[in-house]
């Protein structure tokens, strides 16, 4: 039985304070906070394990190369990924989109177009830009409406022969809505176009399987799943990944170096130079555990439950307006009180011990689209309660006193 | 007054209140009778980077002494540029660019005086300060 009460002991940041308030932590969507087991997963590598990977002859070495490909094994369970190696261990969402892109540059032709949504996040614009610059292939953009939703018919427009890459975000981290990327990844298919999606929002919320999508490339962060920063994901499907390139050169990638010719190794060794974030990786398997034994339904259901009340007691305060309100969300939200700055909004709340973030949230599209300089976003977690969303909203209201 | 006899009565005024909740108002209220900048300096060569809020600063020599008139669209940040202009302002460059902002700390503001926070104090009082040498160039 989902127990918030009992969630919550898992997690020590959150009996802390802040400005001698007890912090009420609102910034999921930037990081999520870290449970005690796998606080004590990063502690035991180092206690037990720490060694160089893939190379030694020695038990240590071994045992943290078991252990890391244990993790990576852990990762393709979850995403339902057909093999391990179709899971390369990155620093994150980010790295994970750049490899991609990087990889398409060798691929992609002047009069080739690629697709892109209006609701990314700059990690998923600017890789593609860059791209578009190495090869003269043009960008094109799915529009988004005032709910915050892609304008899907536009989509169905921009598709054509030409189209070589389609991508987007799963979940907007700007305002939450989830996107319908069965949709386009059935559509794009059609036209022989592969699909990136940036799961980097999703994974916290939901449990994606990447074979039922049917999607050539997704990528997360697992310092949005209750993870530790610096270590990622991607997915991609088998012959995606021996089709790209390797992005970088170094240790670990290769299969044989002579000053003449250098063999690469097989996947995802191919993808991975260097020595890799052990103990993040690892302790990314760690993450994924725990939040598989609380389990993605019983914090679908009470993230919806938050949400539902949240949405319902701020949209109570007078004068303040919601960003994001498709049916398809998850619990982000995105708001502004009439003709008061996001950012005083967010200091007044941290003085109170509310943590949230301000600003465009790297999405500075979609602000443009609404004309506002950025939002106030309180993005919930399964251990937030509704204790917390009643102080958020008693915070919402002083600071509107204040600053009117 | 000098520029630390400014800050002394900045630092009195502030003494009075016993919580984040007064100061933070108090300063909100100095926001809002900020001397606005006049529109035709709000452009985007006037914009301080490295806030999260839009800040503009025009600054003007007379007799020596430079007038500072500044602008936000955020009102804490407003009443912050409102105490470092009533600090800095009509004052000779020199003293500007010599002068010490640690008063910022002592009323009780010192969070806001982190170079990485996003309100862009640091870069506010880094740009006041570019204004004065440009100014003091001119007097040598
Ligand atoms: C939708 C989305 N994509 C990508 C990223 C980048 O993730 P990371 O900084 O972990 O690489 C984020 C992080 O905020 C995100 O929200």
């Amino acid at each position: 039985m989902f127990n918030v009460q009992d969630i919550r002991k898992d997690f020590p940041i959150l009996s802390r304070k802040v400005n001698g308030k007890p912090l009420a932590y609102f910034d999921n969507a930037a990081t999520s906070q870290t449970p005690q087991q796998v606080i004590d997963a990063i502690v035991d590598y180092y206690a037990n394990y720490n060694a160089n990977i893939h190379r030694g002859v020695h038990t240590l070495s071994q045992e943290a190369t078991d252990l890391y490909e244990q993790a990576r094994q852990k990762i393709q369970a979850h995403f339902n990924a057909k093999f391990s190696h179709e899971i390369i261990l990155t620093s994150g969402a980010t790295h994970s989109i750049n490899l991609v892109a990087n990889g398409f540059s060798s691929l992609l032709k002047k009069g080739d177009d690629i697709i892109v949504s209006a609701l990314e996040h700059h990690s998923n614009i600017v890789p593609w830009q860059m791209l578009c610059e190495r090869t003269g292939a043009n960008l094109k953009v799915i529009p988004m409406n005032e709910d915050g939703e892609l304008v899907m018919s536009v989509f169905d427009n921009l598709l054509s022969k030409n189209t070589k890459l389609v991508f987007l975000n799963h979940i907007s981290n700007a305002l939450g809505t989830i996107n319908p990327i069965e949709y386009v990844i059935e559509k794009a298919h059609q036209v022989g176009s592969a699909v990136l999606v940036d799961g980097a929002q999703a994974c916290p919320h939901i449990k994606p399987d990447v074979q039922a999508l049917d999607v050539d490339f997704y990528v997360a962060s697992a310092h949005k799943m209750c993870g530790p920063t610096g270590v990622g994901m991607l997915y991609g499907k088998e012959a995606w990944l021996n089709k790209l390139p390797p992005y970088q050169g170094g240790g670990e990638m290769i299969a044989e170096v002579t000053f003449e010719k250098t063999t690469y190794a097989d996947l995802p060794h191919k993808f991975e130079a260097g020595t890799p974030n052990i103990a993040g990786g690892i302790v990314f398997g760690a993450a994924i555990d725990y939040m598989n034994n609380i389990g993605f339904d019983a914090i679908a259901a009470y993230e919806k439950e938050l949400l539902d009340y949240a949405t319902q007691k701020l949209l109570a305060i007078d004068g303040l307006k919601i960003y994001g309100t498709s049916k398809n969300k998850t619990s982000v939200i995105s708001f502004n009180l009439e003709n008061i700055h996001p950012y005083d909004v967010g200091t007044i709340l941290d003085k109170l011990g509310i943590a949230v973030r301000t600003g465009h949230h790297c999405a500075q599209p979609i602000m443009d689209y609404y004309g506002i300089p950025g939002t106030i976003r309180a993005s919930l977690a399964f251990y937030n309660t509704k204790e917390e969303i009643d102080t958020l909203v008693e915070g919402v209201k002083k600071a509107k006193m204040m600053l009117s | 007054m000098t520029i630390e006899d400014i800050q002394n009565e900045i630092i009195d005024e502030f003494s009075m209140f016993d919580d984040w909740e007064e100061r933070y108002q108090y300063m909100i209220d100095l926001g809002k009778e900020l001397p606005l900048i006049d529109e035709q300096y709000k452009t985007e060569n006037n914009i301080i980077k490295g806030c999260q809020s839009k800040v503009w600063v025009h600054a003007e020599m007379t007799d020596d002494k430079i007038a500072f008139t500044a602008d936000s669209d955020a009102i804490i940040t407003k009443g912050i540029i409102a105490i470092l202009i009533r600090a800095f302002s009509n004052q000779h460059p020199k003293d500007i660019i010599d002068a010490d902002t640690s008063f910022i700390d002592k009323i009780g503001l010192k969070e806001h005086l982190s170079p990485t926070r996003a309100n862009g104090l640091v870069s506010m009082v880094k740009q006041l300060k570019m204004y004065a040498i440009a100014y003091q160039t001119q007097l040598n």
